[in-house]
């Protein structure tokens, strides 16, 4: 099963290291792989560094992708966190 | 990222502020790892080795890092802190961080240590790309993830630094702490994003005789550890991954340079006499024992100025008398040299002290440094003096106060001076015959009281460097103001010469131990002026000898009169460099300067 969403990054510093690490302990949660892609650079959704050297600022838009038995709850939970915004402002 | 694009050769400018060239890898040199050893591995059997290293020091790091977060949590004290372990933590277990650090040490053939080191450079060239401040800034969780592993490597023991050969230091800028630390043998040259002609990075080059370039603004980013690079430090510049027509016309431009440095040494061994006669007496300025031989070898007729700084940096405790002691025995009376200025205590400013924690300053040059410093650490001067004393009977010896602005400094170091001598001679310490007493000339206030400072001392030093960035109102570490360093400055000039006359007619030696006076340009002038003493660079000794021994005095005062008279900074410089090209075309238009 695939699921793919594009996102905005609302919240004001990006995904930051912070933001980055919540990213990975998410994508650990399921067994589906997980991509994140920004302007067409693709990374694993479990590499912190990927993740960052992706470069997100606020407003970036960014397209996860996630492929495996569990996509549609990974994709669930991705969205969710990015909607909370990472919990920060 | 694109490799091939990275491997373009590009030149970054600089200002050259020690000559010569040199063809190296770069190593990026910054602080928190001074403890770690890089080397090429001399053998492809050794990888697994350092793959197995590696992969120890991350689980030890790993370790750390949880035991770190289980303590911190125990503390309580909200989630931040450990927030940030987790993120070191992922980094340390990123498949690609892990993957890129496998590989240096595979296809490049290097020890666990440098082969992190490259991984979290290229991730820092990553970082340094990004617009927004905040997220360029999170290269500090990558390095400091690095630093973890790589203490996990080193372990504790090491002490300085160890470097491959054949290395190129890139550095935002060297104190003498760090250069202290690197085994300087096997450096091949230097490149630093800030500083200028005198700062400290300048002056070690130019002491150990290796090319550097300084005021690059931002080498440090542009290039990676390991990069091929060449260090042009008579012209200003560095190329970054030559191409191979460019550095065989370097190898060949390194040849040459080299064969005029060895013509020059033929100078070296002759005395500094003009056509007609007029004798000038050349001093070394050395900053470690270690370069007395290079000194000897350059042709100086005694020591003109030994910085005595080395012997406080970089130390455990503060040095002892005997410590002292031991160095001057090795500067005072040496065989091949006439006699030795030894310079006392000048920290503060640019230099520092790391087992006294001086309170932060925010204008150091002007703040509580040399003399003024030891005017209120008495039993501190008293060692120091005490030392140099002891030393004196081998042979003579000049002591120099640093930074004197007033009458009543150079009288309390008398004072101490004396004190000293009273309770060695009193203990029945045997002291030379030959000791005279001196004063730097390097505040503005000191050249115009001159006169009365004539009265208190044996000879004046001129130290070019400070007086000059006091009378222009330069920080000389700041090269956004660095091109109104200007020695020909009509002002610098006329100060020089008005310390050179009053001293002669108190009748007291006047000697110049600034950078100016290793200068070839400015060694006509120098001579003009009526100098006693040019103390500088051994380096710089033999060219400087070579233009006094094509001199004449007579011409040499018929160029200053005509520079006396003019108003700008501009003129002056602009006749001094076509007369000097004129009259050593040789000398001036083959390097370039």
């Amino acid at each position: 099963m695939i699921e793919a969403r594009t996102f905005e990054i609302t919240n004001r510093l990006g995904i930051h290291a912070r933001v980055a690490a919540k990213i990975v302990e998410t994508a650990h949660r399921f067994q589906a792989e997980i991509t994140l892609e920004k302007d067409g650079v693709e990374v694993n959704g479990r590499s912190i560094l990927g993740i960052l050297t992706l470069y997100c600022p606020q407003g970036s838009r960014l397209t996860i992708r996630v492929e495996g038995v569990d996509a549609e709850e990974a994709i669930a939970a991705f969205a969710r966190l990015i909607e909370e915004k990472f919990g920060e402002t | 990222m694109a490799d091939d694009d990275l491997k373009k050769t590009f030149v970054m400018k600089g200002i050259g502020v020690s000559p010569g060239i040199v063809i190296g890898k770069a190593y990026l040199f910054d602080r928190l790892d001074a403890q770690v050893p890089f080397y090429k591995l001399s053998d492809p059997g050794l990888v697994t080795g350092e793959i197995r290293r590696f992969r120890k020091a991350l689980r030890e790091s790993e370790k750390q890092l949880l035991e770190l977060k289980n303590r911190l949590g125990d503390l309580g004290g909200g989630m931040e802190p450990l927030y940030i372990i987790d993120v070191h933590i992922m980094i340390m277990r990123d498949r690609k961080f892990i993957d890129l650090t496998l590989q240096n040490i595979r296809e490049m053939c290097v020890n666990a240590e440098w082969a992190v080191r490259m991984t979290v450079d290229k991730y820092r060239e990553i970082f340094d790309r990004m617009e927004d401040d905040y997220l360029r800034g999170r290269i500090s969780d990558i390095q400091y993830a690095g630093q973890r592993i790589l203490a996990n490597l080193v372990g504790k023991e090491r002490a300085a630094i160890e470097l491959g050969e054949g290395i190129v230091i890139i550095a935002a800028d060297l104190s003498p702490a760090d250069t202290a630390q690197l085994k300087i043998d096997k450096v091949l040259g230097f490149a630093t994003d800030i500083g200028g002609k005198t700062s400290h990075t300048a002056i070690i080059a130019r002491s150990i005789a290796i090319p550097a370039v300084v005021g690059m603004e931002n080498i440090t980013r542009a290039v990676r550890t390991n990069d091929e690079i060449i260090i042009d430090g008579s012209a200003g510049v560095a190329i970054v991954h030559p191409d191979p027509e460019v550095r065989k016309r370097y190898e060949e431009k390194k040849r040459l340079y080299e064969k005029a440095q060895d013509d020059l040494l033929d100078y070296a061994g002759l005395p500094a006499v003009t056509k007609d006669h007029y004798r000038v007496e050349i001093g070394g300025n050395i900053e470690f024992i270690e370069e007395i031989p290079s000194a000897i070898l350059h042709g100086a007729d005694g020591i003109g100025l030994y910085r005595t700084e080395f012997i406080y940096i970089n130390r455990e405790r503060l040095p002892d008398e005997e410590d002292h002691l031991a160095h001057y025995r090795s500067v005072v009376g040496v065989k091949g040299l006439s006699w030795a200025t030894i310079r006392t205590f000048d920290l503060g400013g640019d230099k520092f002290f790391p087992d006294m924690k001086p309170s932060r300053e925010l204008n150091p040059q002007l703040g509580l440094r040399a003399i003024r410093f030891c005017l209120k650490e008495v039993e501190l001067f008293k060692i120091q003096l005490r030392a140099i004393l002891r030393a004196s009977v081998q042979g003579k010896l000049r002591i120099m106060f640093p930074m004197i602005s007033g009458i009543e400094e150079i009288r309390a170091a008398k004072r101490i001076f004396t004190d000293v001598k009273n309770e060695l001679l009193a203990r029945g310490t045997e002291l030379g015959t030959e000791i005279e007493i001196g004063i730097m000339i390097e505040v503005p206030s000191a050249v115009i009281i001159a006169e009365e400072l004539a009265k208190e001392v044996d000879f004046f030093s001129i130290g070019t460097n400070d007086l000059i960035q006091y009378v222009l109102a330069i920080d000389r570490i700041n090269e956004r103001v660095t091109y109104l360093y200007e020695p020909l400055h009509p002002a610098v000039l006329r100060l020089i010469k008005q310390v050179v006359d009053i001293g002669h007619r108190a009748g007291i030696r006047v000697a110049m131990c600034g950078e100016m006076a290793g200068e070839p340009a400015y060694t006509m002038i120098l001579l003009g002026l009526g100098l006693d003493e040019l103390s500088m660079n051994p380096l710089a000794i033999p060219r400087v000898k070579k233009i006094i021994r094509g001199a004449t005095l007579k011409e040499s005062k018929t160029l200053l009169n005509k520079v006396m008279t003019f108003s700008s900074t501009t003129e002056i410089r602009a006749f001094v460099e076509a007369a000097m090209r004129k009259r050593f075309p040789e000398e001036f238009l083959a390097n370039g300067q």
